[in-house]
C-alpha cells in the first residue's frame, strides 16, 4: 500500500520536473519580446473596446500607437484630450489634440413634420426597413425611426424620443461613431462640439428637388441656396439640392439659420435671439407674455458674456432682409 | 396515382384563387403612363427618348446595354412629358419615362390581329435569341431576369430539357392560370420557339393539380406539338421556385449556389413563353402583361391585360375601388409579394398581381419567443435552418450565416408562415443575405 503511494509520488514528481525543464527551455526559445509600453498604454485606456478609435479594441490601439511611434491620427474619443495627454506622457510624445466631437442627427422628420403615410410592421430594424420601403413619412432619405443607432450605442448616449419618433443624442456622447456606421441612410454625422456646445447644422439629408422634398416633410432642405449666399465664410456648399455646413469653416455667426425658408438649419444651445421675443410679447396675448419674459431674462445674461455674437446680431438682420429681397427679385 | 412534387419541405397555404373563373379583360389605356427605365434584375437601361418626343406603341424608349439588362418599349402612343424620378411601389424614386397618351398608334410591322401564326420552321436559333433580347422580354414570374440570357447556354454545359412554369403556387394569383386556358395555343408555339432557341427537343409544362381545366386543355393541345408534355403536380408551396420545380418535374437537384443549367434544365414561366410567341410571331415587344386584381373584401375580382406603366390605382378603380377595411395592398402574392407604399405606382414587367388584404389579416401578430419546435426547418424547401440563420443574421455573425448557406434561401416565406411564435424569420434572413452578398462580392474583387 505504502509502495503504491511512494511510486505515484516519485513518478509524478519526476514527470513534473522533466516537464518544467522542457517548458523552461521552450519558453526561452520562443520568448515574445513585447514593448512594455504597450501594457502601460493599455492601462491608461478606458477598456471600453468600443472601436471608436478605428482599431479592434483598446489593446490593438495600444499596440498600434506604440508601433507607430507618433500620435498622428490616433485619438481615443472616449477619453478625449485628457487621456491622449496621458498616453503622450507614457510614450514621451506630444499629444495631438483633436476637437471633441458629438454625433448629430441630420433629420427632423418627426411625426408632426413628416406625417405618416404608410405603416411599417416588420422587424424593428432600420436596415430591413430601408430595403423594403422609403419610410413611413414618405421621405426616402430621412430617419426610419427603428433605432439601429440607439442599439449600436455602447455608452447609453442615445434614446428614442417617443413623441417625435426620432433618436436623440445625449451630451455624454463620446463620438465613437458606432451609430454613424449603424445608420443605413447616413443621417448621423460626427461634428465639432464647439464652445458651450453650440452647433449649427442642416438638419436634413434629402437630396430631392424642393417640391418633392417639401411634400413629404415640412422642414426639408429644398436646396434654395439662401444660406449659401449669406455665409461670409464659404462654409456652406449645396450639392444635389442639399445644403451642407462645413463644421470647420463655420464660425457660428448664425446668419444662415433665419434665412432658411423651411427652418432646416438648426442652432443648438444658442441663446434665443434678442429681437424675436420682443416681437412676440407685443403681438401675443397677455397670458403668454409671462413665459416669454422669463425666457428673455435668462438668455440676456449669457449674451453679455458671449459679446462677439451679441454685437453682430443687429446689423445682420438688416443685411439678411436685404438679401431676401435680392433673391426674391 | 401519386402526383409528383418536390420532396423537401413545403407548406400548403389556403389557395383563395377567387378570380380563377374571371376571363382576361383588356384594361382601357390610361391617360398617362410612367414607365420605369429599369424593370429588370440587372443593370439599368438608358433612356433614348427625350422630353417632347412623340412615341408610338412598341417603340424602344430605353436601351439595355449591359449583358444582364433588357430593353424597355413604350406601351402607349403619345408625347413624352418628362423623364424624371417617379415614386415606385416601394416609395423610392426611380428614373421613369412619363408619357401623355394620345390615341393608340402602333409601330409599323407589329401584327395586332388575333390570328395565330403557327409556322416556326424558318427561324434560326441565333435569330430567336436576338429577337427576344430586342423585345425586352424578362422572366414574367416575378423575378424579371432577362430571358435571352437564360437561352445562352454557357460553354461546357448542355441543356437537355426546357421546363415551363405553370405552377402558380402563390395563393390568390390566377394570371398564369387564365393565360394557359385562354392563350393555350399561342403558349405552346412560344414553347416550341423557346425549345428551338435553346436547342432542346423536350419541354415539360409543370402545372399544379388545382388547375385541372388548364391541365386538360393543354393536354389536348400538346398532341399537335411533339416534345411538349404536361406534368400535373401535387399542390405544394413553393413549387413555382425554379429549383423546386426542377426537382418535381425531372427529379434532379440543383447544387447549392449553382444555376439550373448545371443539371441540364432551363426554367421559364408560361407568361414568358407567351411573350416570346408575341415577340417572334407577331413582332410585338413586351408592352403588356396579365395582372390579377383580387382580395377577399373586393366585390369583384379580375384578370386584366394591362399596358406596362399603368397606375395601379386604375386597376383597383376598375374593380370598384379600395374597400374600406383595406389594410395592405400587395404587389404579387401573399407569400412573396411586397406591400405597396402607394397605389399611384405603375404596373411593371414583374407585377403579377395586386392583392388587397383587409385590416385584420394585414396585421402581423406579435412575435414571441422561439419554442424550438423546428417547424421552420421542416418546411424549408432548401433544407436550411431558418431559426438559426435569422438569429445569426440578427447577431451579425455573417460567417456562420454564410457557412450555413444563407445565400441559398429563396425567400419563399414558408418558415414565417408556419412559425407558431410569429417570429420575423425572413426579415432577418433577408438582412443577412444582403450583408453576406456584399461580403462575398467584396471578396471577389
Amino acid at each position: 500500500m505504502n509502495d503504491i503511494i511512494l511510486y505515484a509520488v516519485v513518478s509524478l514528481g519526476a514527470i513534473g520536473v522533466i516537464a518544467a525543464i522542457i517548458l523552461f527551455f521552450v519558453a526561452q526559445k520562443f520568448k515574445v519580446i513585447e514593448d512594455p509600453r504597450i501594457d502601460e498604454v493599455e492601462e491608461v485606456l478606458p477598456a471600453a473596446n468600443c472601436g471608436g478609435c478605428g482599431f479592434a479594441g483598446c489593446r490593438n490601439f495600444a499596440e498600434e500607437i506604440v508601433k507607430a511611434g507618433n500620435m498622428e491620427g490616433f485619438n481615443c474619443p472616449v477619453g478625449g484630450a485628457d487621456l491622449m495627454t496621458d498616453v503622450g506622457k507614457v510614450l514621451g510624445l506630444e499629444a495631438e489634440l483633436k476637437d471633441p466631437e458629438i454625433a448629430v442627427l441630420r433629420c427632423n422628420g418627426s411625426c408632426e413634420n413628416s406625417p405618416q403615410k404608410a405603416q411599417y410592421d416588420g422587424v424593428q430594424s432600420c436596415f430591413v426597413a430601408n430595403a423594403l420601403f422609403s419610410g413611413e413619412g414618405g421621405c426616402a432619405f430621412g430617419c426610419l425611426g427603428c433605432g439601429d443607432c440607439v442599439e449600436a450605442c455602447d455608452f447609453d448616449a442615445m434614446y428614442m424620443d417617443k413623441e417625435t419618433g426620432l433618436p436623440v443624442v445625449k451630451e455624454n456622447c463620446i463620438a465613437c461613431g458606432a451609430c454613424v456606421k449603424a445608420c443605413p441612410r447616413d443621417i448621423l454625422e460626427l461634428r465639432k462640439r464647439n464652445k458651450k456646445e453650440r452647433r449649427i447644422f442642416v438638419s436634413c439629408v434629402n437630396k430631392e428637388k424642393g417640391g418633392p422634398a417639401k411634400k413629404n416633410c415640412s422642414v426639408a432642405c429644398i436646396g434654395c441656396g439662401k444660406c449659401q449666399k449669406v455665409c461670409k465664410f464659404d462654409a456652406i456648399t449645396i450639392e444635389n439640392n442639399l445644403a451642407y455646413i462645413d463644421p470647420i469653416a463655420c464660425k457660428l455667426c448664425r446668419k444662415c439659420a433665419p434665412e432658411c425658408p423651411t427652418n432646416a438649419i438648426w442652432e443648438v444651445n444658442f441663446p434665443p435671439k434678442k429681437e424675436r421675443p420682443v416681437v412676440e410679447v407685443k403681438t401675443d396675448a397677455a397670458t403668454k407674455s409671462a413665459d416669454v419674459t422669463t425666457e428673455k431674462v435668462a438668455p440676456q445674461k449669457i449674451e453679455k458674456t458671449e459679446n462677439d455674437i451679441a454685437v453682430k446680431e443687429s446689423p445682420d438682420l438688416k443685411e439678411t432682409n436685404d438679401n431676401k429681397e435680392n433673391t426674391e427679385s | 396515382m401519386v402526383l409528383k412534387t418536390f420532396k423537401l419541405g413545403g407548406v400548403h397555404p389556403p389557395e383563395n384563387k377567387i378570380s380563377a373563373a374571371k376571363s382576361i379583360e383588356i384594361l382601357a389605356i390610361p391617360a398617362r403612363v410612367s414607365i420605369p427605365v429599369s424593370q429588370v434584375l440587372g443593370a439599368p437601361s438608358t433612356p433614348i427618348v427625350k422630353k417632347g418626343d412623340m412615341v408610338k406603341v412598341g417603340q424602344l424608349i430605353a436601351k439595355g446595354e449591359a449583358f444582364i439588362s433588357a430593353n424597355v418599349h413604350s406601351s402607349v402612343s403619345g408625347k413624352v412629358l418628362k423623364i424624371d424620378d417617379v415614386l415606385d411601389s416601394s416609395g423610392y424614386r426611380k428614373s421613369s419615362v412619363v408619357i401623355d397618351v394620345d390615341g393608340d398608334e402602333w409601330m409599323d410591322g407589329i401584327d395586332t390581329s388575333e390570328e395565330i401564326i403557327r409556322d416556326i420552321s424558318s427561324l434560326q436559333q441565333a435569330d430567336i435569341i436576338e429577337k427576344i433580347k430586342a423585345a425586352g422580354i424578362v422572366g414574367l414570374g416575378g423575378a424579371t431576369f432577362p430571358s435571352h440570357v437564360k437561352l445562352m447556354v454557357p460553354k461546357g454545359k448542355v441543356a437537355e430539357v426546357l421546363i415551363i412554369n405553370g405552377v402558380e403556387c402563390e395563393p390568390y394569383l390566377t394570371a398564369d392560370h387564365r393565360l394557359m386556358l385562354e392563350k393555350g395555343e399561342q403558349l405552346l408555339i412560344g414553347i416550341q420557339i423557346l425549345m428551338k432557341g435553346l436547342g432542346v427537343d423536350r419541354a415539360i409544362i409543370g402545372i399544379e393539380n388545382n388547375k385541372a381545366d388548364a391541365i386538360d386543355h393543354l393536354n389536348n393541345l400538346t398532341a399537335n406539338y411533339p416534345g411538349v408534355s404536361v406534368q400535373p403536380l401535387k399542390v405544394q408551396y413553393p413549387q413555382g421556385g425554379e429549383k423546386q420545380l426542377i426537382k418535381a418535374c425531372i427529379n434532379r437537384e440543383v447544387p447549392s449556389g449553382k444555376l439550373p443549367i448545371e443539371v441540364g434544365a432551363v426554367v421559364n414561366n408560361v407568361g414568358t413563353a407567351f411573350a416570346v410567341y408575341e415577340a417572334i410571331q407577331k413582332n410585338k415587344p413586351l408592352i403588356e402583361r396579365i395582372v390579377t386584381v383580387t382580395g377577399k373584401s373586393l366585390t369583384e375580382t379580375a384578370n386584366f391585360m394591362v399596358r406596362i406603366g399603368t397606375p395601379i390605382s386604375d386597376l383597383i378603380e376598375k374593380v370598384g375601388g379600395l374597400p374600406e377595411d383595406t389594410g395592405k395592398v400587395i404587389s404579387g402574392g401573399p407569400m412573396m409579394g411586397k406591400a405597396l407604399n402607394s397605389v399611384d405606382a405603375a404596373v411593371v414587367k414583374g407585377t403579377s398581381g395586386i392583392l388587397i388584404i383587409n385590416n385584420t389579416e394585414a396585421k402581423r401578430s406579435q412575435a414571441v419567443n422561439c419554442i424550438r419546435c423546428g417547424k421552420c426547418t421542416t418546411v424549408c424547401p432548401m433544407g436550411l435552418e431558418p431559426f438559426y440563420l435569422s438569429q445569426v443574421a440578427k447577431m451579425e455573425n455573417f460567417d456562420a450565416a454564410e457557412k450555413n448557406r444563407i445565400m441559398d434561401c429563396i425567400e419563399c416565406g414558408s418558415c414565417m408562415f408556419i412559425c407558431p411564435s410569429y417570429r420575423p424569420l425572413l426579415d432577418y434572413i433577408r438582412l443577412g443575405k444582403s450583408k453576406v452578398g456584399k461580403i462575398m462580392r467584396s471578396r471577389q474583387n
